[in-house]
């Protein structure tokens, strides 16, 4: 079973050879950007790009022909020529071995009455050749173990463990943007376009057996068959997480209905319960979207809802405490023994409860320590820690002004950097010894626009995400507490 | 478009099925219904009951906390000459009185996406001001029906409240799968109403159900 749904995958996410339609000299044509990427991004296969006159593209000679290609070096085909001559390319396709086509062409089933037709007929080509078929009207697919980027836009993003689908071109986008600032990138994107063959539950089959997709993302908007969709997300959440966003939510219209259950009932609230009955994590924004997914992929999942914080100034605190209240988190009291731990090695300013607020009593090795210490405790599921940064904020005062770097302000400023820098990476070890996450987040994320801030820098060194806000690392943290109690429950 | 079950009909199907009902008469005469109160114990209910009967409570056709036997008789007699040839065979449902202070709806649905879908919500007169109201695509087992309960937003009306002792929430579950147990043995219900499902002594108790079927009526 799971080896069907690999191989019917396998011509699209890891092909050998890729033949390219429509490439022309013209850079603004969807066949040469697609040709350029593929290119420019270093796609490890063969590529086979069909020009009428044959005229040399990047450097890259072309083919006049679909039938001049040699039989057997491409397994899949990028197309982007006009829909009404794409049956005929797909049979002379197929013709060289090719097993999987991404249809980047418009003209389909979202162009009225003739493109549902037009549509219609490409499928049932594509089904009776044995074509597995992605699109039509999608913006093109990546592959990061095979550096595959085949789109008609940017940006190709770093290998990683996320894989996405979506039912937006430019929904896949974003999902990329994001992997390309903080780092945590992506194995597959997709985006579906018309969904005509493949659909979301396709790729999820897919995304589950998957062995270098570890969770996946989703942006969706419409739904064919929610019996199937609900199938293929139990499977897939049994194994690995699942993030999905969901568009035209709001259309709360009910239907008429001769009973009051049918009356109450839309789309999105049985869309919802069908979420949670399959254990899917369900994000409202964008950004919330992949952080969560980014966050699943790099932070161990926690166990339970038992929280602290750790702060090295108060406001920070209480805000998030805040929002661990209203996320139905747990704020726990901090627990005597490491009271007592703590108090060893802090003046006694510091707040001796949770959030754990240093109040400034911090020494060289005290952050790393008390992390270290907080993890450890049995008591404790997860760590949220804020205002990091903070000290190279000053560090680069510091550097910026015109007393640096006398007055013992280049020792100063240096001290502060190192600290700052190290103590992402001292989070991510004490986090992955323990098994527990701990989100670190800070506003210099976003404020300091030169990302040059050894707090985030640290963070992001670390293979872990930064979030922008204690409110926004809680938000993740209870989806991923809610989707460890889905396992627990099914366990 | 499909046709209804009358109450009382409504009411074995569910249990057919393992849910709780109260103990209840059809009566076809003030002379029975008397007789029914005296054996269930009074304060009794009664509502005119047949498959066409709809809008009961608009009508007027349900009377509540009749105390004595010549009320109960009355009130019977009263029904039954309500009923219109609209109404077809019709009867009168005596029932036990059932009081408690909180209200919840329950029932199924066929959704065009994801088939048969359990439903619970808050009932009473703020239900449709705060349509807090939850799904679940059947079957449900014992852990989805609690998930259901629990992602009802107002769990506090749900908690001992008041004085009212707190829901039993494995009652309530029970009664969840057993309604997404009836979706999937019986294509032929297209839909199902629990309204009202009291709150009595924690315990849901079904007061009123609207069983739909597809089709014409045979």
């Amino acid at each position: 079973m799971s080896q069907d749904i690999l191989d019917r995958f396998r011509p699209l996410f890891y092909p050998r050879g890729v033949i390219m339609t429509g490439v022309s000299q013209h850079p603004g044509k969807f066949g040469s950007v697609a040709l350029h990427n593929l290119i420019r991004f270093g796609y490890q296969g063969e590529i086979f790009g069909i020009n009428r006159e044959g005229l040399e593209c990047y450097g890259h000679r072309t083919y006049t022909a679909i039938g001049d290609v040699p039989k057997g070096r491409a397994d899949l085909a990028f197309i982007c020529t006009p829909a009404k001559i794409n049956p005929d390319l797909l049979r002379q396709c197929h013709d060289r071995g090719v097993r999987a086509a991404f249809v980047a062409s418009g003209g389909y089933a979202e162009g009225g009455p003739d493109g549902v037709a037009r549509q219609r007929e490409l499928i049932e080509l594509a089904d009776e050749l044995g074509i597995t078929l992605a699109g039509p009207n999608g913006q093109g697919l990546i592959s990061t173990p095979v550096s595959m980027c085949a789109q008609i836009t940017a940006p190709f993003p770093p290998p990683g463990p996320i894989s996405a689908v979506s039912q937006s071109g430019n929904l896949a986008t974003s999902f990329m943007n994001y992997g390309v600032l903080s780092g945590i990138g992506f194995s597959k994107v997709v985006s579906a376009g018309n969904s005509a063959q493949l659909g979301i539950a396709d790729y999820l089959e897919y995304f589950a057996v998957d062995p270098e997709t570890e969770v996946s993302l989703v942006y969706m908007e419409n739904l064919d068959d929610g019996r199937r969709f609900l199938d293929a997300a139990r499977a897939h959440t049994a194994k690995k997480p699942l993030v999905v966003l969901r568009g035209g939510t709001t259309d709360q219209g009910t239907r008429a209905a001769s009973s009051h259950t049918g009356a109450l009932a839309s789309n999105a609230r049985v869309f919802d319960g069908a979420c949670r009955q399959a254990g899917i994590t369900r994000a409202t924004t964008l950004e919330e979207a992949y952080e969560t997914a980014a966050s699943f992929a790099v932070q161990p999942l926690p166990r339970g809802r038992r929280t602290l914080v750790f702060t090295v100034a108060g406001g920070w605190g209480v805000l998030t405490s805040d929002a661990i209240a209203l996320a139905g988190l747990e704020l726990i009291p901090l627990p005597d023994d490491l009271k007592s731990e703590i108090d060893k090695l802090v003046p006694p300013l510091w707040s001796k409860n949770n959030p754990i607020d240093l109040a400034g009593g911090e020494t060289r090795d005290t952050i790393p320590q008390v992390l270290e210490l907080a993890a450890s405790h049995p008591d404790v599921d997860a760590i949220v820690y804020l205002g990091i940064g903070t000290q190279d904020g000053q560090g680069q005062a510091f550097r910026s002004g015109k007393f640096y770097p006398d007055h013992g302000l280049d020792r100063m400023a240096g001290f502060h950097q190192s600290q700052d820098l190290r103590y992402g990476t001292a989070a991510a070890e004490a986090s992955a010894k323990h098994g527990k996450p701990i989100l670190i987040a800070t506003d210099l994320v976003y404020t300091d626009r030169e990302y040059g801030n050894a707090g985030p820098t640290g963070v992001k060194q670390s293979g872990r995400l930064c979030y922008q806000s204690g409110h926004r690392a809680v938000r993740v943290l209870s989806h991923m507490v809610r989707y460890s109690e889905f396992l627990q429950r099914r366990a | 478009m499909g046709h209804t079950l009358s109450e009382y009909d409504s009411k074995k199907l569910l249990a057919e099925f393992g849910i709780e009902v109260p103990d209840e008469r059809l009566t076809q005469s003030a002379e029975q219904a008397a007789a029914a109160a005296r054996e269930l114990g009074l304060p009794v209910a009664a509502k005119l009951c047949g498959a066409k009967v709809s809008h009961k409570t608009e009508r007027n056709l349900v009377r509540l906390g009749l105390e004595n036997e010549s009320a109960v008789a009355t009130a019977s007699a009263e029904l039954l000459a309500a009923a219109t040839s609209d109404d077809g065979d019709v009867g009168v449902l005596i029932a036990p009185m059932v009081s408690g202070r909180r209200e919840l709806i329950a029932g199924l649905i066929r959704d065009p996406q994801f088939g048969g879908c359990v439903m619970l919500g808050l009932g009473g007169i703020f239900a449709e001001a705060l349509k807090d109201v939850t799904f679940a695509v059947a079957p449900l087992d014992d852990i989805d029906a609690h998930d259901l309960i629990g992602a009802l937003q107002n769990q506090m009306l749900l908690a001992e409240l008041r004085g009212e002792r707190e829901t039993n929430r494995k009652a309530l579950a029970k009664l969840l799968c057993c309604l997404g147990a009836i979706a999937e043995a019986r294509p032929n219900v297209a839909s199902i109403d629990l309204n009202p499902l009291i709150i009595r002594d924690g315990e849901p108790v079904v007061v009123d159900a609207l069983v739909e079927l597809v089709g014409d009526p045979q």
